[in-house]
């Protein structure tokens, strides 16, 4: 029920987006959203786009996972596991 | 940058299970997800393969069709055959067994069932066929909730209404952590649900349970970062609620949908199939929608419904988490998705069917 990757906003029409998904025109019910412009990424359950990609946020996770090696590093600046990689 | 490779790098994936293989947890731990669309992204990608022999992943009660109760189903049926409704409602849904048959079969016997894709299909069933009653068998967790509870704000015409079997996903997580003899380390949460919901209700865990739980997207980097990140708590000796699906879920979740379904729904207790009865973890329309209750609409008198399972099946251990697929003697045999003797083998959400159509040789 639930499709896993965001889709595109090709069109606004009538409050409705229209996506395309597998090379197939899908219209998706905006009514949860705010904001909604052609372009913008949608995530889409049972007809309805239930919220949006933020691509800000996107590149922010990116940048989180570099802090968790990081940190995870026995050289990392934590200091909490210095010797950590050398456990196995 | 696109939205989705940067997740489904492989150069980034080997740097996750890297980081996850140097973990050296000082004990196995096992990590719950409770989300069909997880089991899928685990599932296709090999995630448990790559994983450390300390880390188990293990599904619980992620699929909303196999939860769905008996009596909900049993009564979808008698509508279209008692009653001479149209009864439409999702896919997966019309193929589930119960003791007693399953929609498929209700529309063999000359029911009126149809398939839609989205609740405004049944909106649509029901302008289409004024002088016809349409019933709307309305099933899913709060993903779905949310948007039929829109739905219905607009408006909907006077022949459409709605049996709702809607679930909660918390209230299945905090039943879960009491079940004496499943252990579970932490949750990974589901990723969809919470852009709806936000965050908030799940601190309750960390606090309260001491259970770390991280929110996750679907692709493999989302998966195996909540893995680690969970993993890290369990190291550092911490509980915390963490995003790991930032670009989705916010942690305030969707304004809109939350009210739009405090608008409509009201929480109430409610049974799963194969677990049991739930406190607070159903939603059921509130009274000012009556009108539209199909419950209340039509009167169908409860009989005892039929039992949970059929004999034999192992879907109750399955949803739960304390058995996998193959240890069920009818997975793959007695039980396959073009003969699904249980709901876990039907739905594209349930365990077993994703175990089977990724097994291996």
């Amino acid at each position: 029920m639930c499709l896993a990757i965001p889709m595109k906003v090709k069109r606004i029409r009538d409050g409705s987006g229209i996506v395309e998904y597998r090379g197939v025109e899908r219209e998706v019910s905006l009514l949860l959203l705010e904001d909604v412009r052609e372009g913008d990424y949608i995530l889409v359950h049972a007809g309805f786009a239930i919220g949006k990609i933020d691509e800000e946020a996107a590149r922010e996770t990116l940048d989180l996972i570099e802090d968790l090696f990081q940190e995870q590093s026995p050289y990392g600046t934590s200091g909490r596991r210095i010797g950590s990689g050398f456990d196995d | 940058m696109g939205v989705v490779e940067p997740f489904r790098d492989s150069a980034l994936v080997e740097r996750v299970v890297e980081a996850l293989r140097s973990l050296s947890m000082p004990r196995s731990i096992r990590i719950m997800h409770v989300c069909g669309t997880h089991e899928n992204s685990i599932a296709r990608f090999g995630l448990r393969e790559l994983l450390p022999s300390t880390i188990r992943v293990i599904a619980g009660p992620g699929c909303p069709v196999c939860v769905c109760p008996v009596e909900d189903i049993e009564m979808a049926m008698r509508l279209s055959l008692e009653k001479g409704v149209i009864l439409a409602t999702f896919g997966d849904m019309v193929r589930i067994p119960t003791p007693s048959g399953s929609l498929l079969d209700a529309k063999a016997r000359g029911g009126d069932v149809r398939i839609v894709y989205s609740p405004f299909d049944a909106l649509q069933l029901a302008e289409r066929n004024p002088t016809e009653e349409v019933v709307f068998f309305s099933v899913g967790f709060e993903t779905t909730a949310c948007g039929v509870a829109a739905m219905i704000l607009q408006g909907v015409p006077r022949n459409l209404s709605f049996l709702v079997s809607h679930r909660l996903i918390p209230p299945a997580m905090e039943f879960l952590l009491g079940v004496g003899d499943i252990r579970i380390d932490g949750f990974i949460i589901p990723g969809h649900v919470t852009t709806v919901m936000g965050l908030e209700e799940y601190r309750i865990f960390p606090e309260a349970y001491g259970m770390p739980v991280v929110s996750a997207g679907f692709e493999p980097v989302d998966v195996l970062t909540a893995i680690l990140m969970i993993g890290r708590q369990i190291k550092d000796g911490k509980a915390l609620c963490e995003n790991a699906y930032r670009r989705a879920v916010k942690e305030a979740g969707n304004r809109k949908a939350k009210e739009a379904m405090a608008e409509v729904f009201t929480v109430s207790d409610a049974y799963w199939r194969g677990i049991g009865r739930l406190p607070r973890s159903g939603l059921i329309l509130k009274g000012e929608y009556d009108r539209i209750d199909a419950r209340k609409r039509f009167s169908i008198d409860l009989r005892e419904p039929s039992l949970d399972l059929n004999p034999g099946c192992s879907c109750h251990l399955i949803m739960i988490g304390k058995i996998d697929p193959p240890s069920c003697p009818l997975f793959g045999r007695r039980c396959t998705p073009q003969t699904p003797y249980g709901p876990c083998m039907v739905s594209f959400d349930g365990t077993c069917n994703v175990w089977y159509r990724h097994r291996q040789g």
